[in-house]
């Protein structure tokens, strides 16, 4: 069951939205970010939808995939639906029950904002759908090497972000071990209400945790072994580059932005 | 030959509880280890091996004595990164020893360390994983792989130092036999190709056939050191520091004690059932 979560994952893939530098991705996906949240019409938010339909033809990667990373999130999705269908002030009344009003302005800030959520969540996982994570790490490092000069630590940041990643899948399947070992003694995750289910977490997590520790020792050591001291004078086995395609890519994004912020001053 | 490693009187004790005699975990260990050797070094849980391997690359400094590597002082901070490049490690648990998850980037990590400019890491990455004979894994994602390939990338990720020797910690204890079969090969062959010093930490005393040396810690001293044939001949010295002997010098020693005139020293296979064949065909009558 732990071996559906989707996070950080990766499809491979040889096409323009696998190989453009990851550094462009993650600016592509802050301008998207930035044009949902300047979008308020049904005009805007269709030009976004339609921005990332574009990017998923691109990818091919599988709608299907796509939908199935919203699963996670659909409670927040919901609820986020119908606190603002509910609790929108507005003068259009279209039904009340009791103290419950929906209303027109309640309706359309809902639907937009089911939309936003959704449309974020799958533009998000578009990027790490189709970036490797270790490439990911990688581009971060290098957009936010400024602020190296206000004592960030970017490179530690960035180290710590890789390893993560590399040691979820590891991690993962030891907790499916120590919560089979755990059932194999009678222990029950299913049943019982709220408190008793997070009890019978406790001797998953007390392992887990004594083996985390652990394997963060030895990863240190091997790390020292292999001569890791820090950021300085390292190298890399892949090098950064922009290419033309990932300037045409950046100037479409920065147009789009511009275009909804152009059509929201008009109103529209 | 030349000296790969040299301790002199090397001591070393891990912090104690306060108010608490520090306890050595070496207490004065003496040893010189050849360029270009295999050496095995076996001895029971806590005899002292992990620590005596943390000195060979400067991860544990000497409290007393000291570790030459190839000359160089392992006090000295500034060889440390020189001292570590020399000297690779690999330890027992694959999963803990890998830091990326991609193949190739894993095996880059060390070179990456060093500085190494780009081109001649992809060179030594793809030569790293020629050497262990994972070249068909570069894109590969670690996790996905058995435990002897894992352990396998593990030591392509040393070998991408290009080192001089490399030190396996109980490399092949979670392995099952398939893949200690192949990380055993592995060595043997990068041992006997690149020429590349080995000192190799086990359990398995049947991995210390082939070595040119074999050395036994106890309670952190060296107790016996020499050829595998030397060593395996003491049965009873062996068994007394709690230490198995292999199934062939078991055999020859259980038929030495019922008055068949064998020799303890035929350690492999061949060499035990020639020994017994020649045993009882010179006396046919027993
Ligand atoms: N991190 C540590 N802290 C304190 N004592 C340790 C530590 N590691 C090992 N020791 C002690 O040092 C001695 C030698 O351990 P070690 O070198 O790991 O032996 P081996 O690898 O032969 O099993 C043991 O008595 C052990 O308890
Ligand atoms: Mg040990």
């Amino acid at each position: 069951m732990l071996k559906d979560i989707t996070l950080g994952q990766y499809f491979p893939g040889n096409t323009v939205a696998h190989k453009l530098d990851p550094r462009t991705k993650i600016l592509l996906v802050v301008l998207y970010i930035v044009a949902l949240f300047t979008a308020k019409s049904l005009l805007t938010y269709g030009i976004m939808a339609l921005c990332l339909a574009v990017c998923v033809r691109i990818s091919r990667v599988g709608i299907r995939q796509l939908v199935r990373g919203l699963k996670p999130v659909l409670f927040i999705i919901i609820f986020t639906g119908v606190l603002n269908l509910l609790f929108t002030p507005g003068e259009t009344e279209l039904f009340s029950w009791g103290f419950l009003h929906v209303t027109g302005e309640g309706l359309r800030n809902a639907v937009f904002m089911v939309l936003r959520i959704m449309l974020l969540i799958m533009g998000t996982f578009l990027m790490t759908y189709t970036t490797s994570p270790i490439s990911l790490t990688d581009g971060l490092e290098r957009l936010l090497n400024g602020l190296k000069r206000f004592h960030v630590p970017v490179h530690e940041l960035a180290m710590m972000m890789s390893i993560a990643l590399r040691f979820i899948p590891t991690l993962i399947e030891e907790t499916d071990k120590i919560m089979s070992a755990q059932k194999a003694r009678g222990a029950d995750f299913e049943s019982g209400n709220l408190i008793q289910k997070a009890k019978a977490l406790i001797p998953i997590l007390v392992p887990l945790f004594i083996s985390a520790f652990r394997r963060a020792d030895e990863l240190a050591t091997a790390m020292e072994c292999r001569c890791y001291h820090g950021g300085e004078g390292r190298t890399k086995l892949h090098v950064l580059r922009y290419e033309s395609r990932d300037y045409v890519a950046l100037t479409i994004g920065v147009l789009v932005v511009a275009a909804v912020a152009v059509l929201r001053r008009l109103g529209l | 030959m030349s000296t790969m490693i040299e301790t002199r009187d090397l001591r070393f004790a891990y912090p104690a509880e306060e108010q608490e005699q520090p306890v050595y975990a070496l207490k004065g260990v003496d040893l010189r280890i050849e360029k270009g050797s295999f050496v095995v070094v076996l001895g029971h849980n806590g005899s002292g091996k992990s620590t005596l391997a943390k000195t060979m690359n400067a991860v544990l400094l000497p409290a007393g004595g000291k570790v030459y590597v190839e000359g160089l002082d392992t006090l000295d901070e500034r060889l440390l990164l020189e001292i570590r490049q020399r000297v690779g490690m690999v330890f027992q648990n694959p999963d803990n020893q890998i830091v990326a998850n991609v193949v190739e980037e894993d095996v880059a990590f060390a070179p990456e360390n060093l500085g190494v400019p780009t081109e001649e890491i992809r060179r030594r990455v793809d030569e790293a994983l020629k050497a262990v004979g994972m070249s068909g894994f570069v894109t590969h994602a670690p996790h996905l792989l058995s435990g002897g390939q894992k352990q396998r990338i593990a030591i392509a990720g040393v070998i991408a130092m290009e080192p001089a020797c490399v030190v396996l910690d109980e490399a092949t204890a979670m392995l099952d036999p398939v893949g200690r079969q192949e990380v055993l090969s592995t060595i043997h062959r990068l041992n006997r190709e690149k020429g590349i010093t080995v000192v190799l930490i086990t359990h398995h005393m049947n991995e210390a056939e082939e070595a040119d040396r074999v050395i036994v810690m106890d309670a952190g001293q060296v107790a016996m050191d020499g050829t595998p044939q030397e060593v395996f001949s003491c049965v009873d010295r062996l068994c007394s520091m709690g230490l198995t002997v292999p199934d062939t010098v078991d055999l020859l020693d259980r038929l030495q004690k019922d008055g068949v005139q064998v020799p303890l020293d035929a350690i492999t296979v061949e060499a035990c059932a020639d020994a017994i064949a020649a045993a009882f065909s010179a006396a046919p009558e027993n």
